[in-house]
């Protein structure tokens, strides 16, 4: 594509590092695409769901250096250098395991149809990251972006809560 | 009573929890296929128009672009019912009416062609209010539908299938009545369920006459028998459902984009994944049917209903696939609501030039409930009756009957749901807090405080037939065989633990399989509130029959007649001697052991749902805020308690509750365009407006059920909305007539703005 140099974007998906070349050809990335399309269609990362693809509904959150991003808001070259978590990556990288807020939503059914949990799940550990001790209306003012049709909010809140009180 | 089920009740974990939280669930639109295309859809800007000529020539010299589509180009494929909507027509009728189909080797090349394709339109005039349509001289949309109005009836449901609520002598009635009130209500904001995940399907043709979908939906064998008719029943359909991000009823019926994507790999002999935008989901993908009632109401003084005549007007938007059946299970629904001798209730369902309604939770009886009960309020406001008594009273109990969907009467023999909604009422404070018709429940300065009450229940817990087969493996593992889709209710899982219930293995030796038409008997799909009772009860019976075969089998090894035998682990005793025993190895490692089960369709019974609400409006903004709702229902038997509580949750979300609050779909009624498809406007509720909500589950046995238990899942929306309604009106002291209660409306009825003139707007 004229205008546009040749160059090579870094990014640390996961724990893992993808250099990614920007171009026009098929498998480059264009300076059009968004964070969400990259992970699903470029790096096979179809956890992350798009729901509004409008920044809108959070269901495409993701974490960028530990602070949730909307990813289908975020242009891949715009993410050089970025630590990128998703929650392909929410598990204990050395042990598998899962993380304390997966098993706290598995523990208390914090989803129905599970579209938007995704989402929810990477909101709520942004949030954890940042204030290891949320109260309730922590919680809530955390994920008020975060669309949830099914109406799962009233057990997600208790999953986070009961994920961040295993820190207390 | 204390539990004594080993997984019944009990709170276990959702078989696909790990997949969900880990980002595994594998979602339609994360399949991937060798040589997919991606399927867009050219739409109409025009609410009405002939297509005179079509050019799409350019767009099929684009690189990459496989098939362009036209209504030339397609056979005579017809949805709706009547069978009269082709899948591309020479004419458009909505604005966002299919116009061209697009296959391309990526989307953003399909999303160009759709800009090379060049339409000469000649618009003629449309039509958007239901009123007007009728009107003799109204722009007709279909030559099949005389004066717009649509052949009513359902042929799925047989010949006598209902139509309308008549019997009794309603002039005799309201002679009987101490009061007749008459009005007109309107639940007419057309709400959208929107679930997240938006609708789409991949689908791979192969000659001649054969097609694979993979589907994302509610029902995915039925998915398979719609469009077998659609498709002129010269094709044969496999379905494959996967989970499904949300359907609250709209993704029953997908046969639009199922069919688009079939057509375009039919033309390129390569799977075709076809996936709506969100604003085609919000403008070209069903949402719920509006409803508008003109009705007079006798009533005593006791609180008996007398009589109920007038006419219930429905707008289906440009076709109707299902507004019948859900007119029909509506005036069903009616007669479980109200006991009334004396009927005369007319619907009538009319075509407009708007995007289509289709199956949302309520399936017609929120729509018809949400102008009934504040017609039924009229009068008791007059009589000064408390409507929590008024609804108590009239909900049908064990020896009433109703005419269901099927025209015929059917007497019910389920519980007497009075104690629940007693429940609910003691939880609420109900008593405490009603001070009579249009009287707040408490002032605090500008802010005033109301209260409502509503109810629903439907006998579709036992609608519709189900099938499944158990097989049993020699290693002591189950598979249970049923074309069921999770669409969030929890459901497949359920199954899985009354599988492992009736066997009594670990939950994790019982498996499910994919629903997959080609390997799973019949499963008309967890409709309504059917999952827990119909299908639950085939799975029940395939469980059964299982066993029995496998007792039958190993019976004479142990020296046992089978009715002697129990199993637990995947070990078969002699019951009361432990040690006569043996491995289900015993069946020999080279045979497996299936059972049937189906259920017979019964409609009989009927779940209930009560819901009481509080508000407070701000009478200086108008704003109205949920304070507080309690739902009371009794299930007869809680399968899984947190599945449970998130269904009943779901009363706010999903077209329930907010859609008396603030929830609408608002079409410009001058151009047939809709001005909020996008989930910025299109409001919905946050994490941080969370009312405080209680449930009052009461668990009384239905005999019928080997666990005793019916479903009550798709009800929750239900009967929020009139109760909203009722609380604002209360509140303020003024009658609201119509959905949401926006602060434009209450500021209205409160004298404080002038009614704005908005004919160009929404009503």
């Amino acid at each position: 594509m004229k205008g546009i140099k040749s160059r090579k974007i870094r990014l640390v998906v996961n724990g893992h590092i993808h250099e990614l070349e920007v171009g026009g050809r098929p498998g480059q990335i264009k300076p059009s695409h968004t964070l969400a399309h990259t992970l699903r269609e470029t790096l096979g990362l179809t956890g992350t769901k798009v729901s509004c693809d409008h920044g809108a509904c959070g269901c495409c959150t993701v974490l960028m250096d530990n602070q949730a991003v909307l990813s289908c808001m975020t242009l891949t070259v715009e993410c050089d250098g970025k630590k990128i978590t998703t929650i392909e990556g929410l598990k204990d990288p050395k042990t598998e395991g899962l993380d304390p807020l997966q098993q706290a939503f598995i523990d208390h059914t914090a989803f129905q149809c599970g579209f938007c949990t995704p989402g929810i799940l990477m909101s709520a550990k942004a949030l954890l990251y940042e204030n290891p001790l949320p109260t309730e209306e922590d919680v809530k003012e955390a994920l008020s972006g975060n669309f949830c049709r099914c109406i799962s909010h009233y057990q997600v809140v208790r999953a986070v809560m009961s994920a961040s009180e295993e820190v207390r | 009573m204390a539990n004594t089920y080993r997984y019944i009740g009990k709170a276990t974990p959702r078989k696909d929890a790990a997949d969900i939280v880990t980002g595994g669930s594998r979602f339609l639109n994360d399949i991937k296929m060798p040589n997919m295309l991606y399927g867009k859809v050219l739409r109409s800007p025009h609410a009405h128009a002939l297509i005179k000529r079509i050019d799409k020539s350019k767009a099929e010299k684009l690189e990459g672009v496989e098939a362009v589509l036209t209504w030339e180009d397609v056979p005579d494929w017809r949805g709706g019912t009547p069978r009269c909507t082709r899948i591309l027509d020479r004419k458009v009728r909505y604005v966002g009416d299919a116009v061209a189909l697009i296959a391309a080797t990526n989307e953003e090349i399909a999303r160009r062609a759709i800009g090379l394709i060049d339409v000469e339109y000649e618009v003629l005039p449309a039509v958007f209010e239901m009123e007007e349509a009728l009107k003799p001289d109204a722009p007709q949309l279909y030559d099949e539908f005389h004066g717009n109005v649509v052949t009513p009836g359902v042929p799925f449901f047989g010949p006598k299938s209902l139509q309308e609520v008549v019997m009794g002598d309603v002039e005799k009635g309201f002679q009987e009545a101490d009061v007749i009130t008459e009005g007109t209500f309107g639940y007419e904001n057309i709400p959208n369920p929107l679930p997240p995940e938006a609708p789409g399907a991949i689908a791979l043709w192969e000659e001649p006459n054969r097609v694979t979908l993979w589907v994302s939906n509610q029902a995915s064998y039925m998915d398979k028998i719609t469009l077998f008719h659609v498709m002129g029943r010269k094709v044969e359909v496999r379905t494959i459902g996967g989970p499904c991000g949300g359907s609250y009823g709209s993704k029953f019926m997908s046969w639009q984009v199922q069919t688009y994507a079939t057509l375009l790999s039919r033309a390129t002999g390569k799977p075709v994944k076809l996936i709506f935008t969100k604003e085609e989901h919000l403008a070209a993908f069903t949402m719920r049917i509006a409803s508008r009632m003109t009705a007079r109401v006798g009533m005593k003084r006791d609180g008996t209903v007398t009589a109920v005549s007038g006419t219930w007007l429905i707008d289906t938007g440009y076709y109707s696939m299902t507004t019948q059946s859900q007119v029909a299970v509506g005036c069903g629904e009616v007669q479980i609501a109200v006991r009334c001798a004396n009927w005369d209730l007319k619907p009538k369902i009319v075509c407009t030039n708007r995007n289509a309604s289709g199956i949302v939770r309520g399936f017609g009886g929120q729509e018809l409930k949400c102008t009934l009960i504040p017609l039924l309020s009229l009068a008791m406001e007059k009589l000064e009756i408390d409507p929590f008594q008024f609804l108590k009273k009239n909900f049908v109990k064990p020896g009433d009957g109703y005419f269901w969907r099927d025209g015929i009467w059917y007497t019910y023999r389920g519980v007497d749901f009075s104690k629940a909604m007693e429940g609910g009422a003691e939880r609420f404070g109900w008593g405490k807090k009603w001070k009579g018709w249009l009287k707040p429940s408490a002032v605090e300065g500008t802010k005033r405080r109301g209260i409502g009450v509503g109810v629903h229940g439907n006998a579709d817990i036992g609608e519709d037939a189900s099938e499944a087969y158990v097989r049993l493996h020699p290693d002591g593992t189950a598979m249970l065989f049923s074309c069921v889709t999770e669409h969030g209710t929890g459901q497949r899982t359920n199954f899985v633990k009354m599988v492992a219930e009736v066997l009594q293995l670990p939950l994790d030796n019982v498996s499910i399989t994919p629903a997959d038409s080609l390997i799973n008997p019949y499963e008309f799909g967890p409709a309504g509130s059917r999952g827990t009772y119909a299908i639950g009860s085939a799975v029940i019976a395939a469980a059964e029959d299982a066993k029995r075969k496998l007792f039958e089998l190993l019976a004479p090894k142990l020296q046992a007649e089978p009715s002697e035998l129990e199993t637990a682990d995947g070990v078969i005793f002699v019951k009361g001697h432990p040690e006569k025993k043996m491995s289900w190895k015993a069946m020999s490692v080279d045979r497996t052991i299936t059972g049937c089960g189906r259920f017979e369709p019964d409609y009989t019974l009927s779940n209930c749902m009560m819901t009481f609400v509080e508000v407070e409006v701000d009478t200086e903004t108008g704003k109205v805020t949920l304070c507080r709702v309690v739902n009371a229902t009794d299930v007869g038997q809680v399968i899984d308690p947190l599945g449970l509580e998130g269904q009943l949750n779901g009363c706010l979300g999903s077209g329930g509750i907010d859609s008396a609050l603030f929830e609408e779909t608002i079409l410009d009624r001058s151009s047939g365009h809709i001005l909020n498809a996008n989930m910025i406007d299109y409001k919905w509720r946050t994490f941080s407006e969370l009312p405080p909500i209680d449930h009052v589950v009461f668990e009384t046995p239905i005999p019928s059920h080997r666990f005793h238990a019916v479903g009550v899942g798709e009800i929750a929306t239900s009967p929020g909305p009139a109760a909203v309604l009722m609380a604002v009106s209360n509140a303020i002291g003024i009658w609201l007539h119509e959905y949401p209660v926006t602060p434009e409306r209450v500021l209205k009825a409160l004298g404080k703005v002038r009614p704005r003139d908005r004919k160009g707007g929404v009503a």
